[in-house]
């Protein structure tokens, strides 16, 4: 089956800034696929040169078989993408926005089209807004719009560029449970997301981005279960300091100390070390893996995480990273 | 032309919603023009024989309204839409390079002949009109207006900020528009600045212009013409150039 969104070794310079260093990355049709990194890393680079806004200086890209630049029509009509910005533009009304938006990609108005638009709002809960100038809705009805902007020509493919961004809990769950639908009924979904948590809960499989490098790539369980560890989670007691050594391999998050673990077995020499050097606790919890810890294992590199308890004879073994894929 | 339609009426749309300030505003303009130099100057100047100076100064302060308002469109919807970002609406849809430089240049020519029309009809009150040779003031008024609207579109691509569309603005065009004998014939000027004039293209478009009007002009109508055509071509090429490499717009 022909790959939703296909990169080949992706390269783009900004100047002296190297964006994207050769990515090449594969996302399978029906895919929810996610696409993580820090500010910088090159998303929404790769993003804007998989819509034609940005050329590549080498490399080459493909949605739905047809290439982003050779042919570009019908590479953007299996497109939507939402971007990042929340731009709009002043002179319209909501259903304005979005008839203009069809027939920019030459679909004329009909009654399928006039209903899919009403679905779309619906769906989005813009309904009330349709005839309000875009100019007098809140930034979270505008985003709603943005959203609704890339979905009127039906694309198979959709591109969400932290769409969620600064947007209220209600939004959030109206939107997911939207697109959820849509990936549901064959859409592929390419999200880009700062918030970690929704990437773990919707995404199927996912790559992450440092410094134009794609650093690891694959499913969202394995990557759970491959980098990924358990959490020692402590919270001291006032005043209490972490022993320097435990300090070295502990993150503070909140006030809240997490060490993290391999092996049960890691965990006794930890509490072992923690009463002789006087070490008061006020609570004390287990966590299961999450994609944070895998993201900050994966974004800090081999070095960052020497073995815990060198001393214990306990294989620590260090997160393994996509050598082959930088 | 996937979505040229869409687009062009898109940008009709744009400046029809705020007609008062788009169209209605160059109009009153053109007339407080025609109001102030006509009272001034109908008794002391006389440009052709039988042509009263406020007769002549008609189809000048038209094609000046026409110009200036066809660069206005397509560079301050391009500019606002950059600034903005609002431009990513039309650069993700399949729309062709060339889809887009029509919709936007068309679209600048409908404000342009809409603003010469509403200042010619207002202006109708105040000085009767002969329309003597109507296929130059057509003409005239297509080449013309499409070659400010192409302008515009280089302007409202190159530049980054208002500021920089500005100076385009009151350094190149409203020096054309102004010194090329909007208000005067170029004959009434010194030697030197009858020379400097043939170097304005803007002069020829108002010259050619006005010949429709009255049957007389201070060159011929077709070298007019050919030097209209001529920068209508080569700035139609630039701008399609532009559009084509994604100039400024596509990184």
């Amino acid at each position: 089956m022909t790959s939703a969104i296909d990169i080949q070794q992706a390269a783009k310079r900004f100047g002296e800034v190297e964006a994207l260093a050769g990515i090449s990355l594969e996302v399978r049709q029906g895919e929810f696929f996610g696409l993580l990194g820090p500010n910088g890393a090159g998303k929404t680079t790769l993003i804007s040169a998989l819509a034609g806004l940005v050329r590549l200086d080498r490399g080459h890209i493909q949605v739905m078989g047809c290439d982003v630049i050779a042919d570009y029509r019908n590479a953007r009509r299996q497109l939507g993408v939402v971007p990042q910005e929340l731009v709009f533009d002043p002179f319209f009304s909501v259903r304005e926005t979005l008839n203009i938006q069809c027939g920019y990609f030459g679909i004329r108005q009909t009654r399928e089209r006039d209903a899919w638009i009403d679905e779309v709002l619906e769906n989005l809960d813009l309904s009330s807004k349709a005839d309000a100038n875009m100019r007098s809705l809140s930034g979270g009805m505008k985003r709603r719009v943005l959203v609704a902007q890339a979905l009127v020509h039906r694309p198979p493919v959709i591109v969400l560029d932290e769409p969620t961004a600064g947007v209220d809990v209600e939004l959030r769950q109206t939107l997911w449970r939207f697109i959820r639908g849509l990936n549901r009924d064959g859409h592929t979904v390419v999200l880009t997301t700062h918030y970690l948590e929704e990437a773990e809960s919707l995404c199927t499989r996912i790559a992450m981005l440092k410094a134009g490098r794609v650093v690891a790539l694959d499913t969202t369980a394995n990557l759970l279960r491959s980098y990924s560890v358990h959490a020692l989670r402590l919270k001291l007691a006032p005043g209490a300091m972490l022993p320097p050594r435990l300090a070295s391999h502990a993150q503070d998050k909140d006030g809240v100390w997490s060490i993290s673990f391999d092996q049960y077995a890691e965990i006794e020499p930890v509490l072992a070390e923690l009463r002789v050097s006087g070490c008061a606790l006020e609570d004390l919890e287990i966590g299961k893996p999450d994609l944070e810890d895998v993201f900050v294992r994966v974004m800090r590199g081999k070095e960052a995480f020497p073995p815990l308890l060198p001393e214990s004879g306990v294989n620590v073994s260090a997160p393994k990273l996509l050598g082959s894929m930088g | 032309m996937t979505g040229f339609p869409t687009l062009f009426y898109k940008e009709v749309l744009r400046f029809w919603k705020v007609g008062f300030q788009t169209v209605a505003a160059p109009v009153i303009t053109a007339l407080l023009y025609l109001l102030i130099f006509s009272h001034v100057l109908e008794s002391r100047v006389r440009v052709y024989e039988t042509v009263t100076y406020t007769s002549f100064l008609v189809p000048g302060l038209v094609m000046m309204s026409l110009l200036q308002n066809a660069f206005a469109n397509s560079s301050s919807s391009l500019i606002q839409s950059k600034v903005t970002g609002s431009i990513i609406f039309v650069l993700l849809p399949p729309i062709s390079y060339r889809a887009f430089y029509l919709a936007y240049m068309l679209a600048a020519l409908v404000r342009g002949l809409s603003v010469g029309a509403g200042v010619l009809l207002a202006t109708l009150w105040f000085a009767p009109m002969r329309f003597t040779e109507p296929f130059w003031i057509l003409t005239f008024a297509l080449l013309g207006g499409s070659i400010l609207a192409s302008l515009g579109m280089i302007a409202g691509i190159w530049a980054d900020k208002f500021d920089q569309l500005a100076a385009f603005q009151n350094f190149l065009i409203m020096p054309l528009t102004f010194l090329s004998g909007v208000f005067y014939s170029i004959h009434s000027l010194p030697p030197f600045w009858q020379q400097v004039s043939h170097w304005n293209p803007v002069f020829y478009m108002i010259d050619g212009f006005r010949r429709g009007f009255f049957g007389v002009s201070d060159v011929s109508p077709w070298h007019s013409l050919v030097v209209v055509a001529t920068c209508f071509v080569l700035l139609s090429m630039l701008t399609l150039g532009m559009l084509k490499r994604g100039y400024k717009l596509r990184a």
